[in-house]
């Protein structure tokens, strides 16, 4: 530590850090546009000039390192004219139309003007014009003559993001920030650019032309996408959501958020908003007053369970609805004797149901995965489930951490990745049992029985010697090997290979309340009454099912199971936020408010429960579900049910559970037989996830949201005699789909990657499985 | 696709530098192309970029950055005068006017057979022989009048 004078003040501060750090601690403001704590340092902008004694001319404190014994002025007469002659060049060509932009109001160049800027210009020659560029319907750079070239948008691309799709082409005066070529810009961080950028030269284009920042109302919130939980801001304009910004906690989400935390608020005010309870009657939908509605589902729920029995009314609700929701879900179902309930929608192994020790999570804080040295991440479309996760371990890779991938398709996680096992679905467990093999001999520990007979391939042998030379790993298990039809099998030896490897064993969560569920008791096991799990409940086919938030047929690990059990219920009753295929099939739709309109809790992956206020009220006349939920218990006579708050409903189900990841009473099993053709390869696309983002008008219109094709290894094409972009018939269970070929030699061989999760691949059969793919 | 002649020189070139290194050959790559093709296409630097492993646009940034990157079509030959002081001193606007005279073209222009190009050029460096002007950027020609002028045009016509 070394200690340095500040105008005045003197601050200790670490060996290395530079004055900006210093001025931070000392709680002195520094004016600055292209300094940016959480990129590098570029010092191109010079507006944190200041004087530092005994230099001969002012430094930038950004990357002036503090020395010991330095005396620096920031507000001395030598930095302040300093500050104010770059202030004047940096408003030369920056064109003089706060009134029109977007950025007013909230802009740093704005503010830094005010203070140092003059009253009016000198220069009176012609301003640069530089002209808008495409880059994708997320970002707006209509006005790139505001634009300061401070190059944070760049950085962030190298540096955060992972890819540099910005630059900085051309130089001096006609340098200009711009994409290759007009390329869009894809990454799925994309809209930190925006905050980033400290003019209105980059600017939300959904946003734009919206709200001036001073007429927004801004609230507090939490992201109900992914399970990191990235907290928001959401900005509101006459009780309506008009944006979403990062808010910042450093343990959590730092000051980042998705694309998809970012742009789904539009989905909230989408026209396919559900915002009447609707009954259907002679196969006619018609608008009711909310008590009609659930009397009518009280009633049904109670015919039922005198005709058929309490067993044959089942629950679903997706992990993205609250604790609360999900608590009082399963309290109702267990109320009237039922412990059909679960959330885990696209789960297919529920053998360790009940042999759980707690509640799956990622093992550490979210933050710890930045100080991890080696990764074995298996089973995972790491970037698109987890936008932050995988920014945090992208950092951990930079610092010299091994990332090892075990998974069915190569993707580009734009990190270094030191080795990777790309096999097809059935054969996951076979490699894990690999380097099990290979770790317990590399660690001198005794080789299970159940692995003694693999043989070892070179690519396990690389992943086991690299976690074996760590300190600090970390293995982590992706949803596509949480929805594995032999995911306990995984997690088995995922565990042992962390216990040898010393490393964290952890599961990256599925969705905002993957932990949250288990700690609400929204699972068929541990409570008073014992159900079936959500498969059980599609292969057993139920008289009545209660949605919550769910689309079956897009959120459910077999699409066509699903329906089939929708299409033959006598009742089903769907607590939704828009209108969805339930129109169909169910008699009752109950207008639920999503998370802008209701107070709950999410519980992230870590553990960490963070609860939320309503931002704006609910639309029309949804209502919050837990308050629905509630009436219903009362309805139904089922007691316990009287809360007047959510924070009532959160107190009493207790957000302190148990986390642990340690299956009991399940032993290792040999290696499984490769089933014949092809194996299908299903992710969920990043904008398809939850019903929320599908209905984002601007996200929808990415890249990431383009209509799924077939993806197959240009080995596997040739054998089939198909090219690239052929028409090709995809068929499982018995239904086909028409869907576009494309080569991705990323994929392992013998696979078929298609979708879920999208109307298009919606008729089809499970997500794992096999699939035949022919030419149409 | 770069040619294989193109790769050969880029990976001799980058024996030069660390293997992870390999984006300080991006120069190098963007004048063996140049050389071969007279100038840079925007698909020429995408090749560029996924042989170097580097990304496309800070290839393009490197691209645009120097002046002696052409990014469309400057003609079989490249005539590059320099316009900084010391050869305007020297009478390099004569030089310019003498050639737009004699080609029919001006700054940024090709002939119409597609033969010549000119370039304007920043400092050369060789101030003492201005006024200069630089052939497809590898030959330096200085102390430049008409009659020297045309004695080069006249060899450059027969090669």
């Amino acid at each position: 530590m070394i200690n340095i004078e500040i105008d005045g003040k003197l601050v200790e501060t670490q060996r290395g850090s530079t004055v900006m750090d210093a001025a931070h601690k000392a709680g002195v403001y520094i004016p600055h546009f292209c300094y940016h704590k959480k990129l590098s340092i570029s010092a191109n902008c010079r507006m944190c000039l200041v004087e530092v004694e005994k230099a001969p001319k002012p430094l930038p404190a950004c990357a002036t390192p503090a020395a010991d014994g330095m005396k620096v002025h920031t507000h001395s007469e030598m930095a302040v004219k300093a500050q104010k002659g770059v202030m004047e060049f940096l408003l030369i060509n920056h064109p003089l139309d706060c009134p029109i932009c977007d950025q007013g109001g909230e802009c740093q160049l704005q503010d830094v003007a005010m203070g140092y800027g003059g009253n009016a210009s000198r220069y009176t020659e012609e301003k640069r014009v530089v002209e808008p560029k495409q880059i994708g319907e997320l970002i707006s750079t209509n006005e790139m003559s505001r634009c300061i070239q401070c190059t944070r948008c760049v950085r962030f691309g190298q540096e955060i993001a992972g890819l540099m799709e910005l630059g900085m082409a051309n130089r001096s005066e006609h340098a200009q920030i711009m994409s290759f070529v007009n390329s869009s810009v894809d990454s799925e961080l994309s809209g930190n650019m925006i905050d980033l950028c400290p003019v209105g030269a980059l600017t939300s284009k959904p946003f734009r032309y919206t709200a001036r920042s001073w007429e927004l109302s801004r609230r507090k919130s939490v992201s109900p996408h992914d399970s990191v939980g990235a907290n928001l801001a959401v900005h509101t304009k006459d009780n309506k959501v008009v944006r979403v910004v990062a808010a910042e906690n450093e343990e959590v989400n730092e000051c980042w958020i998705s694309d998809k935390d970012r742009f789904s608020y539009e989905g909230l005010n989408s026209a396919e908003r559900l915002t009447r309870p609707m009954i259907k009657q002679g196969g006619q939908w018609i608008e009711v007053e909310w008590a009609a509605a659930l009397e009518y589902v009280a009633n049904g729920v109670n015919q039922l369970r005198r005709s058929a029995g309490s067993d044959q009314i089942a629950a679903l609700a997706t992990p993205n609805s609250t604790f609360e929701e999900l608590y009082l879900l399963q309290k109702l179902m267990r109320g009237i004797g039922s412990g059909n309930v679960d959330f885990r929608l696209r789960q297919s192994d529920f053998s360790a149901d009940g042999k759980q020790d707690g509640a799956p999570w990622l093992g550490m804080p979210v933050a710890e995965l930045n100080t991890r040295d080696r990764f074995l991440i298996v089973g995972s479309f790491l970037r698109k489930d987890h936008p932050l996760l995988a920014q945090r371990i992208r950092q951990a890779v930079k610092l010299g951490a091994q990332a090892n991938i075990m998974h069915a398709s190569d993707d580009d996680l734009l990190m270094t990745v030191t080795n990777k096992a790309i096999v097809a679905p059935a054969d996951l467990p076979g490699v894990l049992a690999q380097v099990l093999k290979a770790l317990s001999i590399e660690k001198q520990a005794a080789v299970p029985a159940e692995v003694a007979d693999v043989t070892v391939g070179t690519e396990a042998a690389a992943i086991a010697a690299s976690l074996a030379s760590g300190k600090d790993g970390a293995v982590l298990l992706g949803n596509f090997a949480q929805q594995h039809p032999e995911a306990v099998q995984i997690a088995l030896l995922a565990e042992q290979i962390a216990v040898l490897a010393g490393a964290k064993f952890g599961y990256l969560g599925g969705a905002a309340n993957s932990v949250g569920g288990y700690l609400a008791g929204a699972v068929p096991f541990g409570g008073a009454v014992q159900g079936m799990s959500a498969a059980a409940m599609l292969a057993k086919p139920r008289k009545a099912y209660i949605l919550l938030n769910v689309e079956p047929e897009l959120d459910m690990a077999d699409p066509q199971a699903a329906m089939k059990a929708m299409n033959s219920a006598d009742m089903v009753v769907c607590l939704s936020a828009f209108k969805h295929t339930g129109m169909d099939y169910a008699d009752v739709m109950l207008p639920i408010a999503p998370f802008t309109e209701t107070s709950g809790t999410f519980i992230n992956t870590e553990g960490r429960a963070q609860s939320f206020k309503g931002a704006v009220k609910p639309l029309g006349d949804a209502r919050p579900a837990w308050k629905v939920l509630r009436v219903l218990g009362n309805l139904l006579d089922v007691p316990g049910f009287d809360f007047d708050t959510s924070e009532a409903v959160r107190d009493e189900a207790g957000i302190a559970g148990n986390l642990s990841n340690h299956i009991e009473g399940l032993a290792l099993k040999g290696a499984a037989v490769t089933p014949a053709g092809l194996q299908r390869v299903a992710d969920v696309p990043i904008y398809a996830a939850d019903a929320l983002v599908r209905r984002a008008t601007a996200l929808q219109k990415t890249h990431d949201a383009a209509t799924p094709v077939a993806m197959l290894h240009s080995s596997e094409l040739q054998k089939l005699g198909l090219n690239s972009g052929d028409a090709v018939r995809v068929t499982q269970g018995g239904v086909s789909v028409q869907l576009t070929a494309a080569a991705n030699d990323g994929l392992a061989a013998g696979t078929v990657r298609v979708a879920a999760g999208h109307p298009a691949t919606a008729t089809l059969g499970a997500m794992f499985g096999t699939i035949t793919v022919e030419r149409a | 696709m770069l040619s294989a002649n193109i790769q050969d020189q880029i990976n001799r070139e980058l024996k030069k530098y660390p293997v992870d290194q390999k984006q300080s050959a991006v120069m190098s790559a963007l004048r063996f192309v140049q050389d071969e093709k007279g100038w840079i296409a925007t698909d020429d630097m995408a090749d560029i970029a996924a042989f170097l492993g580097m990304p496309q646009m800070a290839v393009y940034e490197v691209a645009t950055f120097y002046h002696m990157y052409n990014l469309k079509p400057m003609g079989k030959t490249t005539l590059t005068v320099c316009t900084n002081l010391s050869c305007t001193l020297c009478g390099s606007a004569d030089t310019v006017a003498y050639l737009t005279s004699k080609l029919g073209i001006g700054f940024g222009e090709v002939t119409a057979d597609g033969k010549y190009g000119m370039r304007e050029g920043e400092c050369m460096g060789a101030c003492k022989d201005a006024p200069l002007m630089t052939i497809n950027n590898k030959k330096l020609c200085g102390r430049l009048t008409p009659a020297k002028i045309d004695q080069i045009l006249a060899e450059l016509d027969k090669s």
